[in-house]
């Protein structure tokens, strides 16, 4: 009998390393839309019984243990690498999205200025630390960034885009790198 | 332009989805008549000074917005979130 | 020629450039115009119109001469301003605009001309005979007048777009800049210093005097030095910020790589900032304006305050005997310091009779330059003085107009500019740019000493809005002397004086437009081109206003100004697009099958922003009318795959999910069972055909809809309004799922017999009837089912999670060929639904209503629907609209094409004669010809008709009978079974 073999987003594209950056496929493991039709009070209380952490405030993101829980836009979060517990749909839409989104990290030193090539707003670690989260555009994309660590971020966009997302970064990680010779 | 989401903050115009006059929030009865109806589809001022439109943070959080600004100074005066200006109206 | 000890350039650092294909050496910190200077070159470019020689007139961003080209071939760049671009090793440099040289330019003749080429001539000379424009005026125009010329190749290089954030943006590095920066960073706010010259100081790296007790240049430089080590602080050296707009967001342009020429893999050129900053902080500075008199355009004649920059930041005296001209105590300071660096000044003319000058060097006080002599440079000027007329022999003339400050960005959002009359110029006015406030130069304040008090001030206002604590600052010691001046704009004489260095604009031609009666500035503006030229009248605009003011009676305020729009200087195309050249224009969305169908040669064709196969070539199979006809046949006679992941999938759930989709659907869904699929229509609210597609029920409170490819984003967006703007209390959610499925249809009477070799539970059915939905696994992988047919034949669509598409894709393209069936791409699958009379955007165009395409009868009489109401109007229900029909040949003429329209058999094509149009055609297999969709005026009453199509475009006339839309399998049975 056949088996079907999984596939990544970027799979054969990804890692690059250009100057002080490095762009690299994440494995996000259980990714799950809540979007909450209810109380968000209710659907918070469910997450934080279940998975340890409250339904985020919007731009932000908490992690606990291996779950991380990502703010998704109006009255929608998006928890990662743990199955959702079936509480949460008693208030919420709880939709499977794990082969949804194509999720890169973005690390080094330079990714700052990178995003700020591509990315409207401002990421600067002063204004958008770590854990922060904005539901914004990479190029002409409509993206998700969060800020994971002081010289990282995680980024999402469509799957069908990744060979896009990759291009932009790849350029903007260039351009930027050239500056620094 | 930048707007200010209630629920993203100060944003770049780019992201938003210009969608028409917020009239479009007051959709009349189904037995409202023709003239209602014709003005609720058709019907728009086109002031120099105040408007209110509707937009959507498309590439954000996904809201619909009520936009109050000045088309002559370009001055925004208030960003409401639709659903609660149409709850409002209640 | 050089003048030993002077300048900031590193005279360590030889650079060797060339122009016009000669070599000439410079040193590093030279610009193209200051090493020219240097090698005592002045004729550096031919004048827009008349041709005639130019040499440089600034040393800034506003220079209207001195434009050349740099680089060659494809990466060369035109326009390119002499005064800004660095020289470096290597670097190649061009005039342009004249022909066959600089030095002779046949095009001059212009010159000789030219009182037939005055003010308004191609408004009076080329009207007539009508036809002559285009084909013998334009183009001659064209060719003799312009500017550099594009390589017309594509450009090779990089420029990219970055968005920058900042609490206080301060435009300008001058004295106030500089000043008003520290004061803000000091005060903890994040400062943007941006500049548009390489090294930043402004006026103090142009000038002498002291700050401190240090030269001017030198406190720049250390008060650049420590915003470079705040953390607070970004400098952006080369940026020019080129617009203000709404708000706090501005424009800036910096020049990343035009002074080093580095075109290596992605190192831009160009980068264009959109800075967004709460407070701005102008300190532009100021202008020099020139004084208009006969033949004031020789190379050679320059601003004094230019003259200055050449002597003290670049060591260059631009002439041996050099003769001083202004209304200004400032121009005296380029004669100290001439004179203070051993060069020789011929005289020194002020027009004022209390001109207060003393040196050791001729003055004249109360005198004017009334005319120049020379040829390609200047040899000596005319003065007038209270006892006569005199010549003097000088290679330099400096003249100053006085000074305007540089108010333009405050003017970007429809501010109009204050004239003071003191200073007999125009300064910003309060408030015009929320949020921006002004200091220095460009507020009217020209000592050093004002300058640092004002850039101090205005930073601890800013400072204080910002909620920072005002840090105590020390006002550094500085010249604090009186900006005295009198007006003198054009000096009275015969000939051409200049006002507009770069269009040929004279004194004459302003008066000209006044005497026809164009004497708003708007209009003397267009009528003269006065300020239309790429330095957007810098340095002649407030010139032209005097002059015009003059002509017809009035004061300089009540004349008024012109509009100062963005961008301050030019902006390369490239520089703006940034970001979108080739791939970056728009994504590019590929499904899952993407590289199997590439594999597989097929052509893939662009939907929206995806991809999908065209066909599936086969050896041997020489048009694609072959390949198409033989996937057709897949789905007819066995089994055909193909890709449907790009149509729109939207998970529905909450509460009121069923009531959301009864609304925006005109047929009902809340009495579907779960389990079921359901074909829906959907409506604007004007009545007309939205979308269509299916929609599951997979749950009580559970639904995917499906929408078109086209429409996927529309129709999310229109839920989302539905649900936010008309319906808040509905408990509903709205998640789109499409790039979490890859879906493929398996279509044909062997689909079941396929997918039953693969589902880990077989279907037959009773279980998987037709229009049936649910959970299953596949190989092992749990998806979903659908059964619903977009061919009228047996079919499902089968999803499963994206990272299985390409497998699952291989693997029933692989076993639909065991059963003599394979992939399908987008031609079979027009050509199944044609023949089906199943309509996609090709016939719901944003035209059509549900009368209009045969589903009136889907509006629900039960529940109100988006659109319901307008869709009853009677103009959209009754008269002869044109409805939807099929159509097949019935003549000699077996082809069709969509687009064409339709006419009675015997009317003329004629528009009056219009019955209607083709939408969508093909070569049915089935039909054994042509067949077509397209909406005739009452179309379903002249079923049996024999009418025209008529294809104007493509020379194409068709006998056709109009028939029912469905070509295959009317009943259907097929898609049960």
């Amino acid at each position: 009998m056949a088996e079907l073999k999984a596939r990544t987003a970027c799979e054969d594209a990804l890692p690059v390393t250009v100057g002080a950056a490095q762009l690299e496929e994440l494995d996000l493991g259980p990714v799950t839309s809540v979007m909450v039709w209810g109380q968000e009070a209710e659907v918070s209380a469910a997450m934080e019984a279940a998975h340890g952490m409250a339904f985020p405030k919007p731009n932000r993101s908490s992690s606990k243990d291996a779950g991380r829980c990502v703010w998704f836009g109006r009255n929608q979060a998006i928890l990662i690498g743990v199955a959702p517990d079936a509480t949460l749909g008693n208030h919420a839409a709880v939709v499977d999205q794990s082969d949804a989104w194509c999720a890169v990290s973005l690390s080094g030193s330079a990714s700052e200025d990178i995003l700020a090539r591509l990315v409207p707003v401002d990421l600067r670690r002063g204004q958008f630390k770590r854990g922060h989260t904005a539901r914004t555009q990479v190029g002409h994309m409509m993206a998700s960034v969060t800020r994971t660590g002081s010289d990282s971020f995680m980024i999402l966009v469509f799957r069908s885009m990744a060979i896009t997302l990759i291009h932009e970064l790849e350029q903007a990680m260039q351009a930027v790198a050239s500056r620094s010779t | 332009m930048r707007l200010d989401c209630p629920i993203c903050g100060n944003r770049d115009r780019r992201e938003f989805y210009y969608q028409g006059d917020a009239v479009m929030l007051a959709r009349p009865a189904v037995d409202a008549g023709a003239v209602a109806w014709d003005r609720y589809l058709h019907l728009r001022g086109n002031p120099a000074g105040q408007t209110r439109d509707l937009w959507q943070h498309e590439a954000g959080c996904g809201a619909w917005l009520v936009v109050t600004r000045d088309t002559v100074t370009h001055a925004v005066s208030a960003v409401e979130l639709a659903s609660d200006v149409k709850g409002a109206m209640a | 020629m050089r003048i030993k000890g002077k300048g900031l350039i590193d005279r360590a650092n030889t650079v060797t450039f060339s122009f016009d294909g000669r070599s000439y050496d410079g040193f590093a910190g030279d610009t193209v115009a200051s090493a020219l200077l240097a090698n005592d070159v002045t004729l550096m470019g031919r004048s827009f119109k008349y041709h005639r020689p130019r040499g440089v007139l600034t040393a800034g961003s506003e220079e209207p001469n001195a434009l050349v080209t740099v680089g060659t071939g494809a990466a060369s760049e035109p326009n390119v301003r002499a005064t800004m671009q660095e020289v470096y090793e290597g670097l190649r440099v061009r005039s342009q605009n004249a022909w066959p040289s600089l030095d002779f330019d046949v095009m001059a003749v212009n010159n000789l001309v030219s009182p037939f080429l005055g003010a308004g001539f191609y408004y009076k000379t080329f009207m007539w005979p009508r036809k002559f424009w285009e084909r013998v005026y334009e183009p001659v125009i064209r060719r003799a007048a312009g500017l550099g010329g594009l390589s017309g190749a594509h450009n090779p290089d990089s420029y990219e777009r970055a968005f920058a954030f900042c609490d206080v943006l301060v435009i300008g590095a001058g004295p106030a800049g500089l000043m008003a920066a520290l004061t803000a960073a000091r005060g903890g706010a994040d400062v943007i210093l941006a500049d548009e010259d390489a090294l930043m100081g402004g006026r103090l790296n142009a000038e002498t005097y002291q700050i401190d007790g240090k030269p001017g240049h030198v406190w720049a430089a250390e008060a650049v030095a420590e915003l470079a080590g705040m953390d607070n602080v970004r400098l952006m050296s080369r940026t020019t910020v080129t617009g203000a707009y709404d708000q706090g967001t501005f424009g800036a342009l910096e020049r990343v790589g035009q002074h080093h020429g580095d075109r290596s893999a992605g190192a831009p050129v160009e980068c264009f900032w959109r800075i967004v900053a709460r407070h701005s902080i102008l300190t532009a500075g100021a202008l020099e304006r020139p004084i208009a008199f006969q033949n004031n355009d020789r190379p050679g004649i320059m601003t004094a305050g230019a003259v200055r920059a050449y002597l003290n930041r670049w060591g260059v005296s631009p002439g041996k005997a050099l003769t001083i001209f202004a209304n200004n105590d400032d121009a005296h300071r380029t004669a100290r310091d001439l004179a203070d660096a051993g060069v020789r000044i011929a005289a020194v003319i002020d027009s004022r009779t209390d001109a207060d000058i003393e040196g050791d060097f001729p003055v004249y006080r109360g005198a004017q330059v009334f005319n120049t002599g020379g040829g390609k440079e200047l040899e000596s000027i005319s003065i007038r003085t209270i006892s006569g007329v005199e010549k003097i022999q000088t290679d330099c003339l400096a003249m100053s107009g006085g000074w305007n400050p540089t108010v333009h960005l405050t003017c970007h959002m429809n501010g109009r500019p204050t004239w003071r009359p003191d200073i007999q110029a125009f300064v910003p006015t309060e408030g015009a740019i929320p949020g921006m406030v002004v200091a220095g130069a460009c507020n009217g304040t020209f000592s050093t000493h004002g300058c640092l008090a004002e850039g101090a001030q205005v930073a601890g206002k800013v400072l204080e809005v910002l909620g920072k604590k005002v840090p105590d600052v020390a006002l550094p010691q500085a010249e604090d002397a009186p900006y005295r001046m009198a007006p003198l704009w054009a000096v009275a004489g015969k000939g051409r004086a200049w006002l507009d260095f770069q269009n040929d604009v004279s004194v004459k031609d302003v008066a000209q437009a006044a005497v026809e009666n164009f004497r708003s500035v708007e209009h003397m503006k267009r009528y003269t081109t006065q300020g239309m030229a790429t330095d957007q009248g810098k340095n002649s605009n407030v010139g032209a206003l005097a002059v015009l003011a003059d002509a017809t009676g009035r004061g300089i305020p009540e004349t008024g100004t012109t509009t100062f729009r963005p961008p301050y200087s030019p902006v390369t195309i490239a520089a703006m697009g940034a970001g979108a050249q080739g791939k970056g224009f728009a994504p590019q969305r590929f499904t899952t099958s993407h590289n199997a169908s590439v594999e597989a040669g097929a052509p893939m064709i662009e939907a929206g922003l995806w991809y999908r196969p065209s066909y599936f070539p086969k050896a041997g199979e020489k048009t694609w009318r072959q390949s198409c006809d033989r996937e057709v046949g897949y789905v007819r006679k066995a089994v055909g795959i193909c890709d449907v992941s790009t149509l729109g999938k939207i998970d529905i759930q909450g509460p009121d999910a069923a009531a959301l989709l009864d609304f925006v659907y005109t047929n009902m869904f809340s009495t579907l069972k779960v389990g079921r699929v359901r074909y829906g229509l959907m409506l604007r609210e004007d009545g007309t055909v939205m979308d269509d597609g299916t929609c599951a029920r997979l749950g009580d409170q559970h639904f995917v809809m499906t929408t078109t490819t086209a429409a996927a984003g529309a129709v999310m967006k229109h839920l989302e309004f539905v649900a936010q703007c008309l319906h808040p209390e509905w408990r509903v959610a709205m998640t789109s799922v499409t790039e979490q499925w890859a879906q493929f249809a398996v279509a044909g009477p062997k689909s079941r017999e396929l997918l039953n070799g693969v589902l880990d539970a077989p279907i037959d059915n009773d279980s998987w009837p037709f229009m049936a939905c649910g959970d299953m696994s596949v190989l092992g992988v749990k998806g979903r089912l659908f059964r619903i047919s977009f061919s009228g034949e047996h079919a499902y669509e089968i999803a499963v999670p994206a990272r299985y598409g390409e497998s699952l894709f291989r693997e029933l393209v692989a076993r639909a060929q065991g059963l003599g069936g394979g992939a399908y791409g987008m031609e079979a699958l027009n050509v199944l639904r044609v023949e089906k009379g199943f309509i996609t955007h090709a016939e719901i165009h944003g035209r059509t209503t549900a009368f209009d395409v045969g589903m009136a009868g889907m509006i629900s009489a039960k529940k109100d629907c988006i659109g319901k109401v307008m869709a009853a109007r009677p103009g959209l229900v009754a008269g002869d609209r044109e409805r939807l029909v099929g159509m097949k040949p019935v003549g000699a003429v077996k082809m069709l094409s969509a687009g064409a329209h339709i006419f009675e058999k015997d009317a003329q094509a004629v528009r009056e004669n219009d019955q209607g149009y083709v939408t969508s055609v093909c070569f049915s297999p089935e039909v054994g010809t042509y067949v077509g969709l397209g909406f005739v005026k009452n179309g379903p009453e002249r079923y049996g008709e024999v009418m025209r199509v008529v294809d104007h475009l493509r020379d194409l006339e068709v006998e056709v009978e109009i028939c029912p839309p469905v070509f295959f399998d009317p009943e259907g049975g097929l898609a049960r079974g």
